[in-house]
């Protein structure tokens, strides 16, 4: 197929290398929050809070980036709904990042508390909503439509996981109210884990828009019909 | 047989929509047509709404003027083209023997280059009226004065209506072209190309004029530039080596066209 058009599609490639990059830093903002949280590792919630800016700065790149390729090249059809998925994940990254901030600052606060044993493995929450960013962003980068609907199953199973983990720490709250302080922290470092499962969530569902012109979203998964 | 499903007609805030929106204006069946031994557009099936307008897009020599060419016959005047199929004008096939006059005062056209004619503004316009209707003074003076209020051009000519047209700017012309065109109250109006030499205000011009004519008349019109016909119209179709490959509502062609090789040739991935 000849290419009649190679400074734009250059153009689209550079766009998604960057977005690809801001993936990679969200991703493991996530991991260094999580660790630093647990192991009370103030250097990495600390570095954690530093890439939070690096993410903002590449945000706004990432959007004058998409921008520029709107207002010079009037893209169209499936390169206009890769723009439209790329700037709708951008803001889904920078919103991970933030949780990641979020997660590191809670991190350095818990130091001056005593360390407790939580009833909940926040490990494997954590490798979770983790491992969904790295599917959804892996559909991204090889435009893999079963990847990206597999991020969307195992969205479902979050919600029962999810009522399990409320229900263990608030039932701690009751047992042993002098771990309050902590066991909140827990909560709402869940809660944030939670927000980010919900971008990867988003992300797949961009990945599959952009892909096949499919909007699954709001359909549980439901192939949405003609003109829904 | 290439056989292009009509699809439904989108709500038309120019006209309110109607009941009769949903049948054809214009249907194509089984249309042939040869430059000599050359098949230039190869058995096409489309249909065109009434009070729409229709953007043909495609490579050059796809087939897409000709196509407007075969709409109101100007092919007759050329020897060794020809049409097979049917061209059905509210159900009556334009390529029986018929009169071209009126044939040509059903379908209209403006081409790429603004044609007036060698003479006044007022004239330009008064002519056609007069080939089909017999009208006092101060009638055709009120005629000619809506049309040109039609085509936005009266606050820009009122006071040298006895100057000649060939005065005018490339888009005035243009839009006097329209003007005269739609003046004799066309059911279609062909617009092969119609701002491609002109600048992005006249090109506006021209395009606001388009919609607020289909209240009144049915458009087609065939253009290279895509974001105008994104902007212009309500359905588009693409046409490659002379087929129909897909027709669909404008939103959807350019945003999810049902074909790969509209998707190349919109994306800009194909020779």
């Amino acid at each position: 197929m000849m290419d009649t058009r190679t400074h734009f599609h250059k153009a689209l490639d550079h766009l998604k290398t960057r977005l690809i990059e801001l993936g990679n830093k969200a991703e493991d903002a996530i991991e260094f929050a999580v660790q630093g949280y647990l192991s009370r590792d103030t250097a990495a919630c600390s570095r954690v809070l530093a890439m939070e800016s690096e993410i903002d700065l590449a945000e706004r790149h990432i959007d004058q980036l998409a921008l520029d390729i709107l207002a010079t090249q009037q893209p169209l059809a499936v390169d206009l709904r890769f723009i439209t998925a790329c700037m709708k994940i951008n803001s889904d990254l920078e919103r991970v990042g933030d949780h990641a901030a979020a997660i590191a600052r809670r991190g350095l606060t818990e130091t001056r508390l005593p360390a407790i044993e939580l009833p909940i493995d926040l490990s494997r929450i954590a490798a979770r909503s983790a491992g969904m960013i790295q599917q959804a962003l892996n559909a991204f980068i090889t435009q893999d439509l079963e990847m990206a609907n597999a991020v969307l199953k195992t969205d479902d199973l979050r919600g029962r996981i999810d009522d399990q983990t409320w229900i263990a720490l608030v039932g701690r709250m009751h047992q042993a109210p002098e771990t309050l302080e902590q066991l909140l922290d827990a909560l709402i470092v869940v809660r944030d884990l939670s927000r980010v499962a919900d971008h990867a969530t988003n992300i797949a569902e961009d990945v599959i828009l952009w892909v096949s012109g499919m909007d699954v979203r709001h359909t549980a998964g439901r192939i949405p019909a003609a003109g829904e | 047989m290439l056989n292009v499903a009509l699809p439904p007609a989108p709500a038309n805030p120019a006209t309110g929509g109607g009941p009769d929106r949903n049948s054809p204006k214009l249907a194509v069946r089984n249309l042939n047509f040869y430059y000599g031994k050359f098949h230039a557009i190869k058995n096409i099936n489309v249909e065109i709404r009434p009070n729409t307008v229709t953007a043909f897009i495609g490579p050059s020599g796809c087939g897409k003027s000709t196509l407007l060419r075969v709409f109101n016959r100007i092919y007759d005047m050329y020897p060794g083209q020809r049409a097979e199929g049917e061209v059905l004008l509210d159900g009556e096939n334009i390529l029986d023997p018929q009169s071209f006059l009126k044939l040509r005062s059903k379908v209209g056209m403006v081409f790429q280059k603004p044609t007036p004619f060698p003479m006044s503004i007022y004239e330009n316009i008064a002519f056609g009226i007069r080939l089909y209707e017999k009208l006092s003074r101060s009638e055709m003076d009120d005629r000619v004065r809506q049309a040109l209020i039609g085509a936005g051009l009266w606050h820009e000519v009122e006071g040298k209506l006895n100057q000649s047209a060939l005065r005018l700017s490339g888009g005035q012309q243009q839009r006097l072209c329209i003007a005269r065109a739609l003046a004799i109250k066309p059911e279609i109006l062909l617009l092969d190309e119609p701002c491609s030499a002109l600048d992005p205000i006249s090109t506006a011009k021209i395009e606001e004029l388009m919609y607020l004519s289909k209240e009144n008349c049915t458009l087609i019109i065939v253009t290279h530039n895509m974001q105008q016909a994104a902007r212009a119209s309500e359905f588009t179709a693409f046409m490659l080596n002379g087929e129909l490959i897909e027709i669909s509502e404008t939103t959807q062609m350019f945003t999810k066209p049902s074909d790969k090789r509209t998707e190349d040739y919109i994306t800009g991935r194909f020779g």
